[in-house]
């Protein structure tokens, strides 16, 4: 947005310019206060938990060993191994459910319905992706336990596939919407061209519409990996949190967001569990950013082309 | 032979069409009708909990019985601080990306920042609100720390509702000011904010719902499991409703069942309802544009 260039300055030097200018210095301080925070975030949890990843632990430590004990007074483990795999089992089952089934919404909502329907359901879905999550966590322990304890006959309901359908659950109204923006991306002309030539609606959408829409629609499943990645409340409280590397999906895991916020309460400031907790919020933030930063330049590629 | 005569291959194309339709329409149903009989599950269960004294009672006997008016205090102060903190940034940065930035590199370092903000998980941010406020600021465990750290990760949904409802004042407008001889702060103090603010008014409503239903960020950093205090300054710490539902829950052995049952419900409802006003309220002003 390129203002008009004004009068020359000396003319202007009264009150309002000097006014103008000042407000011109607070909205850009206020402009970049996103980039100090995200700067900030990381600072701020790599000065907790960097001094004890450098001196304490090595790399295989972490990432070889699947024992995460780090209250043992003598011989503490910190492998994260497990925590990984709890984490990625419960996202991975929470995208194989969520992403048919919001892409499918997204194309029915932008392509087959219209008028008040598509409105009523768009509202509807938006709504749906309001709801908090320590309601679903709820939801997971006091509705979907005894659910899965009763169809499936296991002793404990809380495990990867009730974390698994809560989160996707939540994931899907947020990959749907962002989907559905994805499809009506895409211009109208193209539809037209191809109705023109005798196509029907579904031979639109899937040899002209989808082809058109996939980066927007790679990009809104990105988005919702890294959502499930990072949900902590809904996991903490659905997985039954218990440290294990899952053979089934009626073993119950533990997500590494739900160790946090599980243990960092009980940890002394300063200690080397409080450090390694921060530590798990260094590997997080790198992920999710690397994961959000892809999503957006997926995104950003189809618009700019 | 007629051209336009119904042959097999349209009868196919037909029925694959009826076909997807309704494939489409079993999974968007599919996606909507858990959520939906879930809430009712809800509302059935919390419902009979769900009272005047409830409301504006405190908890008792260990939590067990009572009501959950600190709690709900506690929520109610959390969203206020956050939103003083975070609605002046918000706009002032929408104000900026809207009306004076440039498409440089800055401006989409910017964009990337705000993806981001929103992107992280809410446990990373709580992590951050210890580090930051509690440890660094010396705000200690308060509502001061809490809800700072709330207002930095509700930031994105402001500026992203501001900067929205500001471009869609029309370039014209602005025009028309500059060449009345006005500066620049002028025309967005006289024309631009004037003609945005309840599109402005609908984002905050929307954060206002997305605060107080956080849990993570304010766990460690001024929300608490109990206590019998409401708080007297932003230097206290508080409960809050979102926790008291987690701790009910999860941590208060023998609480009966419809408590926790009645405390999402309320919490559920307050999320639910600053969201539909918002849409609604975005709905309308859709239909009342003049331009």
């Amino acid at each position: 947005m390129n203002p008009v260039e004004f009068a020359p300055r000396s003319f202007q030097r009264n009150r309002d310019w000097y006014i103008d200018h000042v407000v011109q210095g607070v909205v850009f301080i206020a402009g970049i206060s996103a980039i100090v925070f995200i700067v900030g975030i990381f600072i701020f949890i790599t000065k907790e938990g960097m001094g004890f990843v450098l001196e304490h632990v090595t790399f295989r430590d972490v990432f070889g060993s699947m024992y995460w004990e780090p209250s043992d007074e003598d011989a503490p483990d910190y492998g994260i191994l497990a925590l990984v795999a709890g984490t990625a089992s419960v996202s991975g089952l929470a995208m194989i459910v969520a992403i048919p089934f919001s892409l499918g919404a997204a194309i029915f909502i932008a392509e087959f319905s219209s008028g008040a329907t598509r409105e009523s359901l768009k509202v509807l879905i938006e709504l749906l992706a309001a709801i908090p999550s320590v309601v679903w966590g709820f939801i997971g322990l006091s509705i979907l336990n005894p659910l899965i304890m009763r169809l499936f006959d296991v002793p404990v309901g809380l495990n990867v596939l009730n974390a698994g359908l809560i989160l996707g659950l939540m994931a899907a109204p947020i990959m749907t919407s962002i989907a559905e923006d994805a499809l009506k991306a895409v211009p109208d002309r193209y539809r037209e061209a191809a109705e023109a030539m005798g196509a029907t609606k579904w031979q639109v959408t899937f040899r002209v519409v989808l082809p058109a829409a996939k980066n927007g629609l790679l990009g809104a499943v990105l988005l919702g990996v890294g959502r499930g990645f990072g949900e902590t409340m809904a996991v903490l409280m659905a997985t039954g949190h218990s440290v294990n590397m899952p053979d089934s999906v009626f073993d119950s895991v533990r997500a590494l967001t739900a160790t946090i916020a599980a243990e960092l309460g009980e940890t002394a400031r300063g200690s080397d569990h409080y450090g390694a907790l921060f530590a798990i919020g260094i590997f997080l933030f790198m992920i999710t950013f690397v994961i959000n930063l892809s999503a957006d330049l997926i995104v950003r590629g189809v618009k700019n082309s | 032979m007629n051209p336009f005569e119904v042959t097999g291959i349209n009868t196919t194309n037909k029925r694959t069409q009826a076909l997807f339709r309704l494939l489409f329409m079993m999974m968007t149903l599919l996606l909507i009708l858990p959520v939906i009989i879930i809430m009712m599950t809800l509302v059935y269960k919390g419902g009979s909990v769900v009272t005047y004294d409830f409301l504006f009672s405190h908890p008792t006997n260990g939590m067990t019985a009572g009501g959950i008016f600190p709690a709900l205090f506690g929520t109610i102060c959390l969203v206020t601080v956050a939103l003083v903190v975070s609605v002046p940034i918000g706009v002032a940065a929408a104000i900026y990306l809207s009306e004076y930035a440039s498409d440089n590199w800055l401006t989409r370092l910017i964009n990337l920042s705000i993806v981001n903000l929103a992107g992280v998980p809410s446990i990373v941010h709580a992590l951050f609100g210890v580090g930051a406020f509690v440890i660094f600021f010396q705000f200690g465990t308060s509502i001061l720390a809490a809800s700072c750290t709330l207002a930095v990760m509700t930031l994105p949904v402001v500026i992203v509702a501001t900067r929205e409802s500001l471009q869609s004042v029309p370039m014209a407008f602005r025009e028309a000011c500059w060449n009345m001889g006005a500066t620049r702060w002028q025309t967005i103090r006289r024309i631009v904010l004037p003609n945005s603010i309840s599109g402005i008014l609908t984002g905050v409503i929307l954060e206002v719902s997305r605060t107080a239903g956080e849990t993570a960020p304010i766990m460690f950093t001024g929300a608490v499991f109990f206590t019998p205090f409401l708080p007297q300054g932003v230097m206290d710490q508080s409960m809050a409703l979102s926790l008291h539902l987690f701790v009910l829950s999860t941590q208060v052995p023998g609480v009966p069942e419809a408590l926790p049952y009645g405390v999402a419900l309320v919490l559920i409802s307050i999320v639910l309802i600053m969201n539909s006003a918002s849409i609604a309220f975005r709905m309308y002003l859709r239909g009342k544009k003049k331009w």
